[in-house]
Formats: C-alpha cells, structure tokens, sequence
C-alpha cells in the first residue's frame, strides 16, 4: 500500500512537472493540476496511512486515525481548485490577448518550418 | 482591558471586514469606495503603532483564535518583528493607496477589494504562528495580487501576469511539500511547537527534515526574488500599474520576513542537529542576488524597469544581513527594511507621473521634450535616487553602513565590503544617468512656456507627487530618529536571536 501510494504521487508529481514545463499554457495548466492532485495526496498521507480506524473518538475504537492532514488537504484542495480556475481564465485572456497559446506570447510557425 | 486581548486579530480581521464591505458596495460611487478604503488603510497606522509599542518591551502578545492553546490551535503573536512589519506595511498601504484614489484605482474593477484583501494577506503572514497558517495566508495575499498585478488589463501586463501567476503556483505546491514533510516527522504545525521537536530531530529523520527545510527556503527565496528566482520579479513589475507596483514593494520583504522567522526560530542556534541549516546558502546567494540586481539596473532600458531591478538589489542588501547571522547584521537589515520598501515605492510612484508628462516616450530612456513640472519632479527624482542608492545622508546610507559595520568580524568582510560598496556606486552612477538623460538630455527647441503645450504631456499635480514626497518624509524620519529606531531593531535582532522567549511566550500559555 505504502509503495504503490508512494508511486502514485511520484508519478503524478513527475508528470506536473514535465507538463509545467512546455510551452503551451494548456499543458501548463493541466501540468499545475497534476502538481496540486499530487500534493493534496502527498499531504493527506502525511498522517500516516491506516485502514478502517475513526479520525475522532470513539469508545470502541482500537485506534485512530489522524485527523488533521485532512483538514489541511481539504484547505489545500479549496485552495488549489480556486487558484486552477483563476489560471484557466487567465490563460484564456492570455490566448485572446496575444493571440495564441505560447506561454511567451511568441509566433513559433517561422520556428517550426525551418 | 477586555478589548485590548483582541488587539493582535484586528490588524488581520479589518481589512477583511472592510473587502466584503467594499464587495457588497461595489455599486455604489466611487468616492464612498475610496473613503472606506482609505479609512480602513488609515486606521491600520495607529493600531500598528499600538501594536509596537506593547512589544517595544519585548513581550510577545499571543491571541489563541477560538481559545484553543498551542500547539492545538492557530495563535498570533506579536513580537517586535512582527509589529514592526505591520507599521511598515500600514505607513506604505496609506500613501500608495493615497496616489491610487487620484485614478488609477478606475482602470478596473474592485481595486479597492483586491487591495484590502492584500493587506489582509500581507498582515496575517506577518501576525500567524502556525507553519499551515502561513501558507494559506500567502495564498490570500498572492490571489489579491494576481488580481492587482492584472489590474487594468492589457497585453503586457497579461504576460507578465501569467508567468507571475504559474511560477507562484509551483511554489506554493513546494511549500505544501515541504509544510507536510515537517508534519509527517514530528506532528505539529506550530512553529513554536516546531522549534522544540527538530531540536530533538533523531539522526534517521534528518535527511528528510534538512530537504523540508530547505524546500520551504526556496519558497521564501521565490518570494523575496532571491537568485535564482528572481526572473519574474522585473517583468511583472516594470508592466502592473504604479500604485500596484508600490504595494508590491513590501511583497518581496514578506519573503525576506518569513526567511527571518523560519530561519531564527525552527532553525537556529539552539536546534541541535537541524541548527544554522541556512548558513551555507543565504548569504552567498544575497551576495549574487545584489550584483545580478545592480548589473540588471545598470542595464534597464526604462524608469520602471530600473526601479524593479533596484527592488531585486535591495532584496540582495535585506538577506545578506539576515545570512550574516549576527544581532548587529540582522538589526541593520531590519532598520534597512522600511527604508527600502519606502524609497522603491516613491521611484516606481514618482517614474509614473515622469511617464505621464513624457507622453508617448512614457519612462523609456530616450531624450524627449522638456517636460511640464520638471523641476519638481526633477527634485523629488534626486532625492528618490540618493536614498534608494544609499547616499548619506539618508537611511539607506545608516542601513548600509551598519551591515558593513556589523560585516567586519564575519569571513565573508571582504566579499560583503566590495560587493555593497560596489553595487552602490553602480548603482548611484546608473541612476545618475537615467537622470541626466531624461531631465537634461531633451530637445530644447519644445520650451513649455513659448510653445503649445502637447496634450499627451500631463504635467504632475499636487495630488500625485504628495504621496511620493510624503514617503520621502518617511525615510528623512528614519534618518532623523535613527538612534531609537536602530535601537529598537537591534532589541528587534536580539530577540530573534533568543527563540526561547517566543517558545516559552507560546507554549507556555494558560488558558484564560
């Protein structure tokens, strides 16, 4: 559970980064979200990761489980979801504004047909 | 005095109250918006110098929201460091708000929301004593700044916006990492709860508490446009509007803040095996921050663009006294503060009206028409320059001459001597050019007194320039009361250097 919870978020992490850093802001933005999911994960483990216990007391309970990352992820998740919107808005306006969807603002066809 | 224990949550719960009020009157005139706005900006000046003077004795004011004791809640604590950042903040929001209201705050909507919610932000990040509390306070004052920066609108300032909006982004992901990181090895989130557990960090979680550390460095250093993170600091200032532009003045110090307080409380002396994790870094980086800074001065090829990289040089002065490490280096990077955020304010205010009456050659360095008002302006511009490149006999020169005072026993003398010294003579000489060519250099055959006045060159009001002026009356009376201001900084750097009294001030709380 641990490793494969692990590779998750080094997979999700990887491919934010890797999205982040093209030239088009629609990768950008996704490769933003890519960040935040994987962050929001990251987090959430953080109080280590246990099966079937409750986060407040309880008389039964055998053990519990943590429950303040939840509510720092559930901050951060607000909190990322507002900023992924804003982004998205902006890159439309950017697109409208420069007129294409480089995240310089620059014409690349006399690039690509050299 | 049941009034006075909720001092330290008003300085962050005003600006708030009053953004949703100027939300909700978003449609009511204009000059009922504006006298809210600089009601509400104006009271922060006396609630902050309140503030100051119940720390000025070295108490730390703690206030429990919702009265959960720490480490279980979130506390605020006033210290002399944090009020003193409040005071600054407050001084520099009145003015820079006082040069909005004469127009700029028209170019779009809610100025004056996204602004009070910045100070908001602003004041929270400096109040909170909780590492996840900080975080989301930098997300509030970063929302209200994307807002500000892309007030208005416009080609550039979109760009600019974009790279500004998804670089901060990342470093916000970084600091979630890194707040997690330190929370998955020792279960606390309190910065003075912090403080005490990484001084008991066992060796196997070392690694993974030095990365977390340093992680959260390179968040501050993205904020504070450290080396190599600075890049997006010129664009998107030389491109936002000037009041923005001031504001943002006291953004970078919020990084250069949070490098302070991490650094001195979690990470300092007394934090056995995580202790001094920054020494090999900051200063160094500072070092090249400053000269990168002064190179991109000399090399700017506008007024505005100038003042964003004299903003990047001045981060380049803050954190080098803040990496010296020493009570004398910290104080004179304190008392350095105010005056660097003031002065680059007033340059990016005053290059604002110099680009109005230039008209279409705006604050490009290019010889123009002589322009309506240059004498003033002139005036204010000579003044603004000796004190943002540190010429005696202002602040800047007492700041500067304390951290090289306070350099003579560090093994870095000889590299800080050379390098400040340096810097400053580049950058008085490159000021001094883009003076002469702007104010001098001009065509002389377009007198404003014989010939018709162009209508493109609006000549600089009262209205605009008193901001500029009131902000230089600001840094002469750093100059004139140094001896108690750099004598509470220095109180302000010794305290920093005893992190014991904050933990104790925290931790030992009794429920009232």
């Amino acid at each position: 559970m641990e490793a494969l919870i692990a590779l998750v978020i080094g997979v999700l992490t990887a491919g934010g980064v890797f999205l982040a850093l093209r030239g088009t802001t629609f990768p950008v933005v996704l490769g933003l979200t890519l960040l935040s999911y994987g962050v929001n994960l990251f987090l959430f483990i953080m109080g280590r990761l246990a099966i079937g216990v409750p986060p407040v007391i309880r008389t039964a309970a055998e053990g519990y489980t943590d429950p303040l990352p939840q509510a720092l992820v559930l901050t951060a998740i607000v909190i990322s979801f507002g900023m992924t919107a804003f982004v998205i808005v902006l890159a439309l306006k950017a697109r409208s504004e420069l007129g294409n969807d480089d995240v310089d603002g620059l014409h690349h066809d006399e690039d690509r047909h050299r | 005095m049941t009034g006075f224990i909720h001092l330290p949550i008003l300085p962050v719960v005003l600006p708030l109250l009053s953004g949703i009020m100027l939300l909700a009157l978003r449609n009511r005139s204009q000059s009922l918006q504006r006298g809210i706005s600089m009601l509400a900006t104006l009271a922060l000046v006396p609630l902050a110098i309140t503030l100051l003077q119940t720390a000025s004795d070295g108490t730390h004011l703690i206030y429990a929201l919702g009265n959960w004791v720490a480490p279980y809640g979130i506390v605020l604590v006033v210290d002399r460091l944090a009020a003193w950042m409040l005071l600054t903040t407050a001084l520099l929001a009145a003015f820079v708000l006082l040069y909005a209201i004469r127009g700029s705050d028209t170019e779009g909507r809610h100025f004056h929301v996204l602004f009070q919610l910045q100070l908001f932000g602003l004041n929270g990040a400096f109040l909170t004593g909780d590492l996840f509390n900080l975080f989301v306070f930098f997300e509030i004052l970063l929302l209200a700044s994307y807002g500000l920066l892309l007030h208005g609108g416009g080609r550039n300032r979109v760009k600019a916006g974009l790279h500004y909006v998804v670089i901060n982004l990342v470093g916000s992901t970084l600091f979630l990492f890194a707040v997690g990181t330190l929370y998955g090895v020792t279960g606390t989130l309190n910065m003075a709860d912090l403080a005490v557990k990484l001084a008991q960090t066992p060796p196997e979680n070392l690694a993974l508490v030095q990365s977390a550390g340093l992680l959260l460095f390179a968040v501050f250093a993205l904020k504070a446009a450290l080396l190599p993170l600075y890049l997006w600091l010129p664009a998107a200032y030389t491109h936002t509007s000037a009041p923005v532009a001031a504001l943002f003045a006291i953004m970078t110090k919020v990084g250069a803040y949070s490098v302070l307080r991490v650094y001195s409380l979690m990470f300092g002396d007394a934090a056995g095996p995580v202790a001094n994790l920054l020494d090999a870094w900051l200063a160094p980086l500072a070092l090249v921050t400053l000269v990168l800074g002064t190179l991109g001065v000399l090399a700017s090829t506008s007024l505005r663009q100038q003042a964003a990289y004299l903003v990047v040089a001045s981060i380049g002065t803050l954190l080098l006294a803040f990496g010296l490490g020493t009570v004398d280096s910290v104080a004179a990077g304190l008392y350095y503060l105010p005056h660097t955020t003031f002065g680059a304010a007033a340059l990016f205010l005053l290059a604002d009206s110099i680009s109005r009456a230039r008209g279409p050659l705006a604050d490009h360095f290019e010889s123009g028409p002589a322009m309506p008002g240059a004498r003033v302006l002139g005036g204010l511009f000579f003044v603004v320059a000796m004190a943002t490149t540190g010429l005696p006999p202002l602040a800047g020169f007492i700041g500067k001459f304390m951290l090289l005072k306070a350099a003579i026993a560090s093994p870095l003398m000889v590299w800080v001597w050379s390098v400040v010294l340096a810097t400053g003579l580049v950058g008085m000489t490159a000021l001094a050019r883009s003076g002469s060519l702007l104010f001098y250099r001009t065509h002389s055959v377009t007198s404003p007194h014989t010939e018709p006045e162009p209508d493109s060159l609006i000549p600089p009001t009262v209205a605009t320039l008193m901001p500029v002026a009131c902000l230089l009356l600001l840094i002469i009376g750093l100059t004139v009361w140094a001896g108690p201001i750099s004598s509470y900084a220095t109180a302000t750097a010794a305290q920093l250097h005893a992190p014991q009294q904050y933990i104790e001030a925290v931790l030992g709380m009794d429920t009232p």
